[in-house]
């Protein structure tokens, strides 16, 4: 495969670094289409794995036509693993429904900020293209909360099987703050030009995971017990490192664009 | 025997063929109730009566409909309701309702005021 390098302007890595977070998550969600547990679910599921796909390539054509990259397919799909900026949450395989669930509402709310904080912005193009996309993930984080404030007070296994599943995911899902290389970069130059609509990982940590606690505290998790507050994050994603899963999925991703890479779709 | 598949999804599973001749096991509490779907297409315009969905509480009805009822064109808004809180007539009593057909008084077509109308356009289209 071609090495398209990186990004140096830090809007733009940032940019990549959401594109591919969709991407891969929208195919991972995309995998329970015709095995979801029920009828709406797998339909819940393909929907949003639709939409996530859809925000990756909105983004990728932006960093096509302004940043240079190439066009969202090739970008999208012809991209050594060392140079996609996906974090590990996303790239884990689809697990049972708990772990499936557990992880898309930890990494839509995580979208739901990055979204918020993104339509500040005073560039017009992202201004508008994160007002669009917030109203999708609004749904998503609607679907996500629903499930699992009904799993967490229903029955004791689907109880516990919601517990153990955050306690797998949430390592992962801190990961999706890792920092990254022209993250001081971008924080200066928003904050220089008085935007100030980015507000770096660390704070986006912090808001992500105190909304995430309130939550489960109402669906009555003794968070303080749980230990989630004491876990690291999984980091790499961020630097082009990856776990075992990614390769494999890259493989089946791109099976069908390796046929012909120049064809026109 | 795990099923084989073209699809590398299924095979990942490693689910096993069930046997044809299994009758399917009913669990106590998989049968959801029904809710009742309104769709409404924009704001001001009446919610309309769309369908059901079966779901196990009134908010994953809700998120139920939005997958089933508005993945297509426009909406503005969505209610679900819980069939057993509709109350519904008794189709034997249906007869009630047998001669309200004939009562062509109550139909406005029937109104005298009509001619006044007509004869009110006429006088508009006139000047």
């Amino acid at each position: 495969m071609m090495p398209t390098s990186l990004p140096t302007h830090p809007l733009a890595r940032y940019l990549l670094h959401l594109a591919d977070d969709q991407l891969v998550m929208g195919h991972r969600n995309s995998e329970w289409t015709g095995l979801g547990p029920i009828l709406e679910e797998d339909i819940a599921f393909s929907s949003i794995a639709q939409d996530q796909v859809g925000h990756s390539l909105a983004f990728y054509e932006i960093l096509h036509q302004r940043y240079g990259l190439d066009n969202p397919d090739q970008t999208a799909f012809n991209r050594p693993e060392n140079q996609m900026l996906s974090s590990w949450l996303v790239e884990q395989p689809i697990g049972d429904y708990a772990f499936s669930l557990v992880r898309h509402w930890c990494y839509d709310q995580a979208v739901a900020l990055r979204y918020e904080s993104l339509s500040q912005i005073q560039d017009p193009a992202l201004h508008a293209l994160a007002t669009k996309l917030r109203g999708e993930v609004k749904y998503h984080t609607f679907h996500a909360h629903t499930w699992m404030k009904s799993l967490l007070h229903g029955s004791e296994e689907s109880r516990l099987r919601m517990l153990s599943a955050l306690k797998e995911v949430w390592p992962l899902a801190l990961g999706l703050f890792e920092s990254w290389p022209g993250e001081t970069d971008l924080m200066e130059e928003v904050g220089t030009t008085g935007q100030g609509w980015y507000p770096g990982e660390q704070k986006l940590q912090m808001q992500w995971q105190a909304r995430a606690l309130e939550s489960m505290a109402s669906w009555g998790v003794d968070v303080e017990a749980s230990g989630l507050q004491r876990m690291e994050p999984v980091l790499g994603g961020r630097q082009g490192y990856h776990s075992e899963y990614l390769a494999p999925l890259l493989e089946e991703m791109t099976a069908v664009f390796r046929l012909d890479p120049q064809a026109e779709w | 025997m795990p099923i084989l598949s073209l699809d590398p999804r299924v095979n990942r599973l490693q689910a096993e063929e069930v046997p044809a001749h299994q009758p399917p096991v009913l669990i106590p509490g998989d049968h959801w109730p029904s809710y009742q779907v309104f769709h409404q297409r924009r704001r001001g315009e009446k919610h309309s009566s769309v369908g059901i969905v079966h779901a196990p509480s009134l908010e994953i009805a809700m998120a139920m409909a939005k997958e089933q009822f508005a993945r297509r064109g426009e909406t503005s808004n969505l209610w679900v309701v819980c069939t057993a809180d509709v109350l519904e007539m008794d189709y034997a009593d249906e007869e009630v309702f047998r001669t309200t057909p004939s009562k062509s008084y109550r139909d406005p077509a029937g109104y005298k005021v009509n001619d006044k109308i007509e004869a009110y356009k006429a006088r508009q289209s006139n000047l």
